[in-house]
């Protein structure tokens, strides 16, 4: 039961890897690069799913698969063209298949049931260009997938015949087709009844059967519920082999089936040569697959191989250039993370303590504890790179997506990914799905013009919208850029002051203007849809993106698009921080937020008539935060310094402190597992001297400021008591 | 690292309760300003001596920042504060009783761990109806030791008010 349990866990892993490979080679062939080799990689990732699909006996999918598989079979062999329309096709064809896979996996929904209008159109299109393809055993056909897997285990059965490979005959050709039937005992009681499949065989053409009775027993011991004859057909037939070995298809694990094909024959010669190389590839295709076939039938039917050689060739070049990787579960990934987390700490304690130490005397000790927190440092990131991920996983999850807007929307959108390889620790990657979604949405939704509304705007057609990513500066940057018509700042700006958002006399600047759609309760959208228009979306996605220690802006030109900007961490694990010291206590800046710290003369500062304080910087003013007001603890230094950070919607503030301690990196906790959130305050940590230090959350400590009344009294700390202090 | 620690122990603690047949039941007794109360032991993790706590921006007076408790951030109230008898005046021989309570760690700072006391059902008597206010009722009963009266503390009850905001899910 547990193996079960476990072949089924490998298959869905397995299904998600060629999900992928099929939407890659999709894409692919939508950006241009139509060949043999992509299409056959589509065609074999479907064929895999397939063919698994059959050993859990997901029936559902198994039909669904079936019928992808023959048409991009069709499509490979040249009876189907591949164009605009058909990729459309393949790509929603695909998109069901996740569906089936997830229901499957999840064991919710009727997995029959779905899909259905992307069944009918592929059944349309099998039907519609079936003449030329029916009847012709190509190889390569799809319809024999079911026996995928029999076949790649005979390929390694002693006596397994080479791989027949046919011609591609566009014709239509009769030909005798002899088929030996050896029911198995458990026939009968599997409700399988010889005479339907004769029934099935004779629909396909002219039948003659021949029953073999030398394995009926004496009356003694003869069983009612078992069959102990064995047929053989002849059939004569139009139909490709497949087509035969479909109406055995719930047979075959209760019998002794073999095939002879007259056509198949003439074949055999030819594929002699490619046996070689079946025997090599199928073996690592079946180290892959969750397959537990019975061995049996393995045996028995050696006709049954096909092999077609064009497969073959692509196979072995998967195999060779296939990375070497390790499943491992997360958990335990996790737990080694936490495990460095917590030796990085008590690493920096154990540096701390030996700070004291006299070089003299243990000068041996101090040596080796400085080779400790080198070789925990590298520890520490080779076990976050073991964690890093490639955008790409979430990324592609994104054309699906624009997909299905464009249809709902009436809108023809083409998504272009740029940076898919850009890695960020799993933690962020499990993130960043939600923000992109709903900032896709809200670029096809708000931004992009209708195709009639662009022809005559002069831009093409079809949009184009943009989704890149990129490190920098210690930081991912993700870009959702669309080319369309851009925010319309003077509707923005009249819904805002209708619905109180901001005040009716208030000027913002045009860039405020654009970024009060991330306003709560802020909606343009003149009716509600499905897509979007309720007036929850961005503002949340700018909660959840400020909360993951990120920043998320929007700018736009008008007629020209819309570019959203996401700056997030490149991990939740590790961050690297300023220590500062505020009263007694020790806090941590991150710093990414720092633009810089100083020390500020007297005459730099000001004080407005609300009692905000202000710097002057280099001719720039800054708002000034006491941090001790902000934090509820008092400055005791007489000479504060000033730090400046970036903040998000407040843009830069200076943060006044009592002195700063260093620079270090730290390890993330949460203050939230034991206790709850803290307003101007994102996690903790534990430093050296094993105590633990809050990390400020400098947007919250800037909004926290100007949003209260209550704040901005106490923030008009004494004249002097400044004066003095900064002197 | 800590949080499967903490589910292990409370499974543990959840496992021996049921196990708990006997009307026995098994008490940490300590003393806040000279009088006796107990917790129920299955919600005591550890005991630690008082040490330097990091202050909370904000935190209520009963808060007494968090600490580190093996790479975990555990809060600290003060018993005495929560009591309404003022803040203590926190040093070495305070001692601080780390309890989970619905799965998070909490820390109570305390004057002194006394004893374990085991005691059965009958003995745990009720409160007199009256004697403490709606909004109090954090006694589960009080119990006659030959030391004198030890009252019995419901924890939940008492520090739901001390956690932050809901943790988020």
């Amino acid at each position: 039961m547990d193996d079960l349990e476990e072949f089924r866990m490998i298959f869905f892993q397995e299904c998600q890897e060629l999900l992928q490979s099929l939407e890659e080679s999709l894409s692919s062939i939508e950006n241009g690069n139509y060949d043999n080799d992509t299409i056959n990689a589509a065609f074999r990732a479907i064929h895999s799913i397939k063919g698994g699909a059959g050993a859990f006996g997901f029936d559902g999918m198994i039909s669904f698969c079936h019928n992808f598989e023959s048409v991009l079979d069709q499509v490979r062999n040249g009876h189907i063209d591949m164009d605009h329309n058909m990729l459309k096709l393949s790509l929603r064809a695909k998109d069901i298949v996740a569906d089936l896979v997830e229901a499957a996996q999840s064991g919710n929904g009727d997995l029959a049931s779905m899909g259905g209008d992307v069944l009918k159109e592929l059944e349309y299109t099998l039907e519609h260009n079936k003449a030329p393809a029916a009847g012709a055993v190509t190889g390569s056909s799809g319809t024999q997938a079911p026996k995928a897997k029999a076949e790649e285990k005979k390929a390694e059965a002693p006596k397994a015949e080479a791989p027949i490979v046919t011609q591609e005959d566009d014709e239509p050709q009769e030909r005798d087709v002899f088929i030996t039937f050896k029911p198995e005992a458990d026939l009968i009681r599997a409700a399988i009844e010889p005479l339907k499949l004769i029934d099935g065989l004779n629909q396909l053409g002219a039948t003659t059967a021949e029953v073999l009775e030398e394995n009926i027993p004496s009356l003694e011991s003869f069983r009612a519920d078992q069959c102990y004859l064995t047929w053989k057909f002849n059939v004569y037939t139009t139909a490709s082999l497949e087509e035969i070995e479909d109406v055995f298809f719930f047979a075959k694990e209760y019998a002794e089936i073999s095939y002879q094909d007259e056509r198949a024959e003439k074949a055999q010669a030819e594929a002699d040569k490619a046996s070689q190389i079946s025997q090599e590839t199928s073996s690592q295709d079946e180290a892959s697959s969750s397959s537990d076939e019975n061995s049996s039938e393995a045996e028995s039917a050696p006709k049954q191989k096909i092999m077609p050689n064009n497969d073959d060739a692509d196979k072995k070049a998967a195999a060779t250039k296939a990375p070497v990787t390790l499943r491992v579960d997360l958990g335990r990934i996790d737990r080694l993370v936490n495990m460095v987390g917590e030796t990085v700490i008590t690493q920096s304690v154990l540096a701390q303590q030996a700070s004291t130490l006299s070089p003299e005397q243990h000068g041996g000790l101090l040596h080796a504890i400085e080779s400790l927190s080198r070789q925990t440092r590298e520890l520490q990131e080779s076990v976050m790179s073991i964690r890093a991920q490639p955008v790409k996983n979430v990324f592609s999850r994104m054309n699906r997506l624009v997909r299905e807007l464009s249809m709902s929307l009436d809108k023809e959108v083409k998504l272009v990914i740029i940076g898919e390889h850009t890695e960020v620790d799993t933690t962020v990657i499990e993130e960043l799905s939600d923000p992109l979604v709903h900032m896709i949405r809200n670029s096809m939704d708000h931004g992009m013009e209708s195709p009639d509304e662009r022809e005559k705007l002069g831009k093409p057609r079809e949009g184009t919208v943009k989704l890149s990513a990129e490190h920098r500066s210690g930081r991912i940057v993700i870009t959702i850029r669309d080319d369309g018509r851009g925010i319309n700042r003077e509707k923005v700006l009249k819904i805002a002051k209708q619905k109180g958002l901001i005040s009716e006399d208030a000027n913002p600047t045009p860039e405020e203007i654009e970024n009060m759609i991330f306003l709560p309760g802020f909606s343009t959208a003149d009716k509600v849809s499905n897509v979007s228009g309720r007036g929850v979306g961005m503002d949340v996605v700018r909660r959840n993106i400020q909360a993951l220690g990120g920043r998320v802006f929007i700018t736009s030109t008008p007629g020209k698009g819309t570019i959203f900007t996401m700056a997030l961490p490149l991990t939740l694990a590790v961050l690297d921080g300023m220590v500062i010291r505020v009263g007694t206590e020790n806090y941590i800046i991150p710093i990414t937020s720092i633009i810089e710290a100083s020390r500020i003369d007297s005459h730099q500062l000001s004080i407005l008539p609300n009692g905000t304080r202000v710097v002057n910087l280099r001719g720039q003013y800054i708002r000034m935060i006491n941090l001790g007001n902000a934090l509820n603890v008092s400055l005791n230094s007489s000479t504060p310094q000033v730090i400046i950070v970036e903040t998000e919607g407040y843009g830069q503030v200076g943060l006044l402190v009592d002195d700063l301690i260093g620079q270090q990196q730290i390890v993330i906790k949460s203050l939230e597992t034991n206790y709850g959130r803290v307003e101007g305050i994102s996690g903790a940590t534990i430093l050296g001297d094993g105590k633990v230090a809050l990390i400020l959350d400098t947007d919250a400590v800037a909004a926290m400021n100007l949003g209260s009344a209550s704040y901005a009294n106490s923030y008009n700390f004494n004249e002097d008591e400044i004066q003095e202090k900064v002197s | 690292m800590s949080q499967p620690a903490v589910d292990l122990n409370t499974k543990v603690q959840n496992s021996l309760s049921q196990d708990r047949h006997s009307d026995q039941r098994q008490f940490v007794t300590f003393t806040v300003e000279g009088r006796a109360y107990a917790v129920d032991i299955m919600c005591v993790r550890e005991i630690k001596a008082w040490t330097e706590t990091t202050r909370l921006p904000h935190q209520p007076e009963y808060m007494r920042g968090v600490l580190n408790l093996r790479g975990s951030i555990v809060p600290v109230q003060d018993l005495r504060c929560r009591f309404g008898m003022g803040e203590t005046e926190a040093n070495n021989n305070h001692v601080v009783v780390i309890v989970v309570i619905e799965e998070r760690l909490l820390g109570i700072l305390v004057d002194t761990v006394s004893d374990i006391l085991t005691v059965d059902g009958e003995q745990i008597k009720p409160i007199p109806s009256g004697a403490v206010q709606v909004g109090e009722d954090f006694l589960e009963g009080l119990v006659n030791t030959e030391d004198g009266m030890v009252a019995i503390l419901t924890l939940p009850l008492l520090f739901n008010k001390g956690f932050g905001d809901e943790p988020a899910q």
